[in-house]
């Protein structure tokens, strides 16, 4: 039954998908960008960010990328728009703009 | 080997639970189903078996978690009723669509309204296109035998389905008859080991089971499942076979019962076939040729073979357990006559509703039934077609 799921696509005939559609991989929700779904954009201000790190653990979706403990720009491709983030943050470095577009503020 | 004893319904389903020994057992109590989880967590306290029994707050957390155990690779099952059938409906369509091998005990009830606790099959009825095997007892060795033969269809490659096994509230379930039980070790052979070859809980090989599909792949992942329910049909002849070559009992999708030179034929589900029988015993000694086609799996649904089984009678009485509301009989006589249909057949065909919410279903009435069709023939006249057994009413149906 185990089957290489990347050679399977929307040109697939029903004979050669998985059993119940199981997928032999994992991580893949990671390449369905849900982001889009958004109503609200957080944009960071990496000049106010004293890179505390507060908001890193409260973001629901893991969309605040940390690295050598330092926090990089949002992971638009994932991100909600919940606004967690804005809230939990002392330094007012993020804020929530309508629409699905951080340049849109500007 | 076998042994003779004595037992009801539930307790020779709980028994072959006991013996088969699945691995994981979660289930709620409701009438007239209670005894089976009942029974069984009493054999694992007693230390007769190794099942892990979860204690649900619903039976839509029963089949989650028969589901969920499942897709984590253990051999499965629950039990249930009436109303905590409804309330698992959305996750009957999971663990079929997921294709997990899972088993339920189904005691047949009514459900609301108006509330009432006795048989008919308004509960699996209502399931009956959530995409699991269904297989009807008429008493309570068919439901024992039944229940042995229910791995071996789920689990083979051919399906991986999820399956139901049905026997009528009350009637089968709590009524203590004669039975032959099979040897626990003949059983476990029969059953054989579960050996999944994709699950969650296995190391190395990461998997997700039921994930979002978008338009692109439902119909195609749909016809897979629809393919993996008529191959059922294969492989539900090669278990039984099997099982009576083993154990001496059973057939295939139903039993002809006076059937071979019958000039009109009852079809039936469940407990109310014997009284069918017995009937049909009574009419033959009077000269009237009368049969019984007791059908023991809806689902896959034979069509062809019932008609191909009725195909000399001149008339045929299908008898349904349940309402469809459709204004032309319930769901076996939907699906018999669309099988009469597709095969070309012109037997003529009376459809009754009986037995709801508990109604007796005596030999009288299936000698009224008789009468009918013989009537209906007699001039070729044009009958009611969709009929009620024993109602009260100001116009009594003639013709």
């Amino acid at each position: 039954m185990r089957s290489d799921v990347s050679k399977i696509n929307e040109n697939t005939p029903y004979e050669e998908l998985t059993e119940g559609l199981t997928m032999f991989a994992q991580g893949t929700a990671r390449e369905f960008a849900t982001g889009p779904w958004r109503t609200m954009t957080p944009v960071f201000d990496k000049a106010l960010c004293k890179q505390c790190l507060l908001c890193a653990p409260v973001c629901p979706d893991g969309c605040i990328p940390v690295s050598d403990m330092k926090r990089s720009d949002f992971d638009y491709d994932h991100c909600k728009g919940c606004g967690i983030c804005e809230k939990a943050c002392p330094f007012k470095a993020i804020t929530m703009v309508p629409g699905t577009d951080a340049s849109a503020m500007s | 080997m076998s042994m003779k004893d004595r037992m009801s319904g539930n307790e020779a389903v709980a028994y072959a639970i006991r013996q088969i020994d699945p691995d994981v057992m979660p289930a709620f109590p409701i009438t007239p189903s209670t005894e089976i989880p009942q029974m069984v967590s009493t054999y694992i306290a007693n230390g007769q078996m190794n099942t892990e029994f979860i204690p649900v707050e619903s039976e839509h957390s029963s089949m989650s978690a028969t589901i969920g155990a499942e897709a984590a690779g253990a051999r499965s099952l629950t039990a249930t009723s009436s109303c905590g059938l409804a309330l698992m409906w959305e996750e009957l369509l999971v663990a079929a669509s997921d294709r997990m091998p899972c088993v339920m005990a189904v005691v047949n009830r009514t459900l609301s309204g108006p509330i009432n606790i006795n048989c008919d099959h308004t509960d699996a009825m209502g399931a009956r296109d959530t995409g699991w095997i269904q297989i009807y007892a008429e008493n309570n060795q068919e439901a024992y035998d039944n229940f042995i033969q229910a791995y071996p269809i789920a689990e083979d490659k051919r399906v991986h389905l999820p399956v139901m096994i049905c026997q009528d509230g009350f009637i089968t379930s709590h009524a203590v008859e004669n039975i032959i039980l099979n040897e626990d070790p003949d059983v476990k052979e029969f059953v054989g080991e579960y050996d999944p070859e994709e699950y969650l809980l296995n190391p190395g090989k990461p998997i997700a089971i039921g994930p979002y599909a978008i338009s692109s792949y439902v119909m195609e992942a749909r016809k897979a499942q629809e393919e993996a329910m008529e191959n059922a049909k294969t492989v539900i002849k090669e278990v039984a076979k099997r099982y009576r070559e083993k154990f001496g009992r059973g057939y295939e999708f139903f039993e002809e019962y006076r059937t071979e030179d019958a000039e009109y034929i009852m079809i039936i589900m469940g407990s109310a076939a014997g009284t069918a029988k017995q009937a049909a015993d009574d009419l033959r000694e009077k000269g009237i040729k009368a049969g019984v086609l007791k059908l023991r799996v809806f689902r896959p649904f034979p069509a062809s073979e019932i008609a191909d089984a009725v195909k000399n009678a001149k008339a045929i009485a299908i008898m349904d357990r349940c309402e469809s509301y459709n204004g032309h009989g319930g769901p076996l006589s939907s699906e018999v006559r669309a099988g009469l249909y597709e095969s070309g057949s012109s037997v003529r065909a009376l459809c009754y509703t009986y037995g709801l919410g508990g109604r007796d279903f005596t030999v009288e009435c299936v000698y009224g039934v008789f009468d009918e069709l013989q009537e209906m023939m007699k001039d070729n006249k044009k009958f009611k077609q969709h009929r009620y057994i024993g109602l009260r009413t100001r116009e009594p149906e003639v013709g």
